[in-house]
């Protein structure tokens, strides 16, 4: 199956560096800021964006996440913004991913929301509360919508974890590198390092992008020296949390996008 | 010399057969499972190995059986409440005494399994997150006697609700966290206490309280809570040689209600009745009846009836209790609905404040107010169901957490003179208005025979 995440990951390892991956959620502060912001993203080099679905209980995300994502729910921000989102950052070169946890996915129906991610433009789904076990509907009709589906591996994950998950993701493989939720840290830590040897032991042909912690160009660089792509998210929303704006995001951009080219 | 090792009683409630349910990965038909980061799967496979080993150790079971009986009081009475009955249409009515436990609720008998548990594997802190405080309360009590650090979480609008009990968490030397995300309630404490255990899951156990959350709690949480319906069972047939035609509990996350009904889902002529919380009414939007008022979708790691918008964002709950305030229901729940094995069915905030003021009246028990959620349930019940019919409530808590929010919704304390203007009456009543005082002629009920 062609995947558009799997083609454009591997087009940055062509050119001999890592994928650059920036997580930004619908809706804050507004809508249309939002995808302002993601399009700067893409400006400022940004391969992928993580189109951050809105979620009332994001357990797996930290303060800063929260923060934004909360004006976003009290907005009634929901899947119709998500897709225009989604056009936008097609639109703009870069290829767009949905990131979500599920109940907003099921809410709007498995099938439906395979098959219009497809229609706008969509490479898939990153889905960070569900795990291949329970994701059944999600595996049936991201097949049949040919898109791509990307689990969490961690740590703590084991052996036979890790291939049952790898066998079901699509595009790349998420791992966290830190034991712990979304957040900027001053170390990635060598925890991810060791997440992407093994991963790659089961899986050679799956790309591996490490993400939760990565807030510079030099953590980016970091991390870009052993994973296929270095995914930033907080550090992206920090800086529309702190009023520079889609401006402060293209700049952020381009401090990461040197380092991903850096190693 | 010869010494036996102490032998666990033949009858102990985790040595009974369970329900037919959850299947080995925890599904209740099609309710419950795991929805949560693969970063907590490798902490609920290590729960869920540990607890099955643990539930048919000898001594584990003769340790928590004793714990039961010399720490907690178990059994719990069973006491009728005739001058409350003649309320209930003629009915009898048999509270379970859950609310003379050490810490003063149900909460207890599931916490001393879960710390054991934690001991089990190894680990010295636990968290929890904790609603009207009596899972707190009872988490810290488990902690301070186990030796264990102990972190609570709890939503900054239940800190101030619940005063009393942030004040014995403390006391007993748990770190209380008042939690300001989202709507600052118990889904909110919970998310945190999600968030801490990701972060801190290789030195920390999370003690959850109720029924929900992914496999293993809901399973587990009910084998530590069966033990008030396999009680109740044993003593209703010790004291009236039948079973009771309908039992009765009060549906937060479902802990108290599946402790009590378990025991009675094969007698298929007891009527199961859970009483949810309605708030200011189904029908006004504001209540926390996720089964009566819900549809099912995934919150907080499994999938069961909840409280959802057309976006599929949770919609805040609303009850006066503040144990019952929650947009969610344990899954189990969900497929006892589902096949009609078990009936859930709302309760306004006022209809359980008057059966509180009721019970404390004619009978002299203060009852916490999720506890009168199934008082109300019984009045009504009885009603329907007529003289002669038995009913068997669970009084899974007592009312000194409550005092000052009963205060306020009646208009008792000096300072809180229910007048229209007193913030702070209409504040603890939360309907917006505080209710009328007792006595009030609208209140008839509790008036009848029993003035102020
Ligand atoms: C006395 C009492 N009853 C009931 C509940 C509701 O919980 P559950 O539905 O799990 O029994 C609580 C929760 O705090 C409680 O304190």
């Amino acid at each position: 199956m062609n995947s558009q995440l799997d083609t454009r990951i591997g087009a940055a390892k062509a050119e001999g560096r890592a994928a650059l991956i920036a997580y930004l959620p619908v809706g804050y502060p507004d809508v249309p800021t939002s995808i302002e912001a993601m399009v700067a993203a893409v400006e400022g080099g940004a391969d992928v964006v993580e189109i951050g679905v809105p979620y009332s209980d994001p357990g797996m995300d930290g303060p800063t996440i929260q923060e934004a994502v909360d004006v976003a729910v009290r907005a009634g921000v929901g899947m119709a913004d998500v897709l225009s989102a989604v056009s936008a950052v097609a639109a703009a070169g870069a290829v767009p991913v949905v990131m979500s946890y599920w109940n907003p996915i099921e809410r709007y129906g498995v099938e439906r929301f395979a098959t219009d991610l497809a229609a706008a433009g969509g490479a898939g789904a990153i889905t960070p509360d569900l795990i291949p076990d329970e994701a059944g509907a999600w595996l049936a009709a991201s097949d049949a919508a040919g898109l791509d589906r990307v689990f969490l591996v961690a740590p703590s994950s084991t052996d036979a974890r890790l291939a049952m998950t790898l066998a079901a993701c699509r595009g790349f493989v998420y791992a966290a590198s830190t034991m712990g939720v979304t957040g900027t840290r001053s170390t990635v830590g060598d925890t991810a390092q060791a997440l992407v040897t093994r991963t790659r032991e089961v899986a050679p042909d799956l790309a591996v992008c490490v993400g939760l912690g990565v807030s510079d160009g030099d953590q980016a660089a970091e991390v870009a020296g052993f994973a296929d792509g270095v995914i930033v998210g907080s550090a992206y929303v920090r800086q529309l949390l702190d009023g520079h704006g889609p401006a402060g995001v293209r700049a952020l951009s381009e401090d990461l996008a040197a380092g991903v080219r850096r190693r | 010399m010869t010494t036996t090792a102490p032998v666990p009683p033949s009858d102990a409630s985790l040595s009974r057969p369970r329900p037919e349910w959850p299947d080995a990965t925890g599904h209740f038909g099609p309710y419950g499972g795991r929805f949560v980061p693969e970063a907590l799967i490798a902490a609920l496979d290590e729960l869920s190995e540990a607890y099955e080993a643990m539930r048919v150790d000898p001594a584990f079971l003769v340790e928590f059986e004793r714990l039961h009986r010399d720490y907690t009081g178990r059994p719990s009475p069973i006491t009728e409440v005739p001058r409350f009955a003649e309320h209930c249409g003629g009915a009898r009515v048999l509270l379970k005494r859950e609310d003379l436990n050490h810490t003063g609720s149900h909460k207890i008998n599931n916490v001393l399994g879960q710390a054991l548990l934690t001991k089990r594997i190894g680990k010295k802190r636990v968290i929890a997150e904790t609603g009207a405080g009596q899972h707190g309360v009872a988490t810290a009590t488990a902690a301070a006697l186990m030796g264990l650090e102990c972190t609570v979480y709890m939503g900054e609008e239940d800190t101030r609700r619940q005063a009393l009990n942030v004040a014995r968490m403390r006391l007993l030397g748990a770190e209380v966290i008042p939690v300001t995300t989202g709507s600052r309630t118990l889904k909110d404490a919970i998310n945190e206490a999600f968030r801490d255990w990701v972060t801190n899951v290789e030195t920390t156990n999370y003690v959850f309280g109720t029924v929900a959350g992914p496999h293993p709690f809901p399973a587990m949480v009910r084998d530590f809570q069966r033990v008030i319906g396999d009680e109740a069972r044993a003593q209703l047939l010790a004291r009236e040689g039948r079973l009771p035609d309908a039992v009765l509990a009060c549906v937060g996350g479902g802990s108290n209600a599946i402790g009590i009904f378990t025991a009675f889902v094969p007698d298929a002529d007891v009527r199961l009745v859970g009483l949810e919380a309605g708030g200011d009414g189904v029908e006004t939007g504001r209540h926390a009846s996720s089964i009566t008022g819900g549809d099912p979708g995934v919150l907080h790691g499994a999938r069961s009836y909840l409280l959802q918008d057309a976006h599929g964002q949770t919609v805040e709950s609303h009850s006066i209790s503040a144990g019952l305030d929650y947009p969610g229901v344990g899954p189990e729940h969900s497929y006892l609905h589902d096949m009609g094995r078990a009936e859930y069915r709302p309760v306004t905030d006022s209809q359980a404040m008057e059966a509180f003021a009721l019970l404390c009246r004619t009978e002299g028990i203060i009852p916490a107010i999720e506890s009168a959620h199934a008082l109300a349930g019984a009045i009504t019940l009885g009603k329907e169901m007529g003289p002669d019919a038995l009913l068997l409530v669970n009084l899974s808590g007592r009312g000194d957490k409550d005092v000052e929010t009963a205060s306020a919704w009646f208009g008792l304390a000096e300072h809180t003179a229910p007048t229209d203007g007193d913030e702070r009456a209409v504040e603890e009543g939360r309907g917006g208005e505080p209710g009328p005082p007792l006595g009030d002629a609208d209140h008839t009920t509790v008036q009848d025979g029993d003035a102020l």
